[in-house]
């Protein structure tokens, strides 16, 4: 078919990372320090059988109620564009995660030195469906808590895992937590190639 | 420890009455279809209008993503910017699928990591920033 919008830039490959993290972790403002646009929010509206919530009339009432995942964008050349989404942070929306998660290329875990227990959920999820992540130490108190190894020992994570400190306003910083992510997935692809 | 009932209702689920009005009226867009029938879109999926405004364009949000997607968009950023919920948003987009007058391009099957060259580009381009 003859295209008659030949003045249309091409399009370009899409790539998407997941940041995760407890409520109030840092995810939208990560988001925000390296976007080129001003994070966005898209909202999904779910309809769902009440379950649980007046269990004393053993009516299903339906309820809906919206999610909002903010996102980002960081063009790479003309042909790459990455998108970075912040998952919800509640977590009876684990199923909007597997949208989310799907096709990913990795994800950043934000793990808030409070409260660290918060990111257990984000990162078995993403250590159970096999996407490699980081672990973004977000220093909310700048007398620096914990060091690295100590965040890793209470997390348990596996060696491999990169944990790395960082501040979620700092533009230079979140580059570098997304960096360490793609040299991650790079060992990954690399290693996972036979010989 | 505090029993205030009204504790966690301002970040708990949104789903008392003050919301009812912006979930209802999407749906009045779609003619209460509530998912696309026969293809999905990934959130990342590119969209590119094939033909400029048509006058017969079905609704004014129809409208509203052709207009947005006269150059590539993917579909989250024409969610965001319609402002209207994804599921709706997809409904519309299959409309204007079916009617010819947008192209979409999906990103690579989801069971591959990109190639190292693709995540070469992606490192190089994120050091460039
Ligand atoms: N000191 C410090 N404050 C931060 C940092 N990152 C985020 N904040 C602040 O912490 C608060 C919460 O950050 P958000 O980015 O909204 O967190 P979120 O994970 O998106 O929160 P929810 O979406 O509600 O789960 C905001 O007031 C931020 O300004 C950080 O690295 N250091
Ligand atoms: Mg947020």
């Amino acid at each position: 078919m003859d295209s008659v919008r030949s003045d249309t830039a091409p399009v370009p490959q899409a790539l998407k990372i997941l940041v995760a993290g407890g409520f109030g972790a840092g995810k939208t403002t990560l988001v925000g320090a390296v976007s080129e646009i001003a994070p966005l929010r898209t909202e999904e509206v779910l309809t769902t059988a009440g379950v649980g919530t007046d269990d004393t009339t053993g009516v299903a009432t339906k309820t809906t109620t919206t999610v909002a995942m903010d996102f980002g964008r960081i063009t790479i050349n003309p042909s790459l564009v990455l998108y970075l989404f912040g998952t919800p942070g509640q977590n009876r929306f684990w199923f909007l995660w597997d949208e989310l998660a799907t096709g990913a290329l990795g994800a950043v875990v934000l793990a808030d030195t409070r409260r660290l227990a918060d990111s257990f959920a984000a990162i078995d999820y993403f250590e159970q469906r096999n996407t490699p992540f980081v672990i973004a130490v977000n220093c909310f108190d700048n007398d620096q808590r914990y060091t690295v190894e100590q965040v890793r020992e209470a997390l348990d994570v596996d060696g491999h895992v990169p944990v790395l400190l960082t501040d979620a306003r700092d533009r230079m910083s979140v580059k570098n937590v997304l960096i360490t992510l793609v040299e991650h997935v790079l060992t990954m692809v690399r290693s996972s190639v036979p010989a | 420890m505090s029993t205030d009932p009204l504790d966690g209702v301002e970040e708990g689920p949104a789903w008392w009455d003050h919301e009812a009005g912006p979930v209802v009226r999407p749906y009045m867009v779609t003619g209460g279809r509530v998912r696309p029938v026969t293809v999905d879109f990934d959130l990342i999926t590119f969209l590119v209008a094939t033909a400029t405004l048509a006058a017969d364009t079905p609704s004014p949000e129809h409208q509203a993503i052709l207009a947005l997607t006269q150059e590539p968009r993917a579909v989250a950023e024409v969610a965001s910017r319609v402002d209207l919920p994804l599921g709706v948003v997809r409904v519309l987009l299959c409309d204007l699928l079916s009617d010819g007058l947008i192209a979409r391009y999906d990103p690579p099957p989801t069971d591959h990591l990109p190639n190292v060259e693709t995540l070469q580009a992606v490192i190089h381009g994120l050091r460039a920033l």
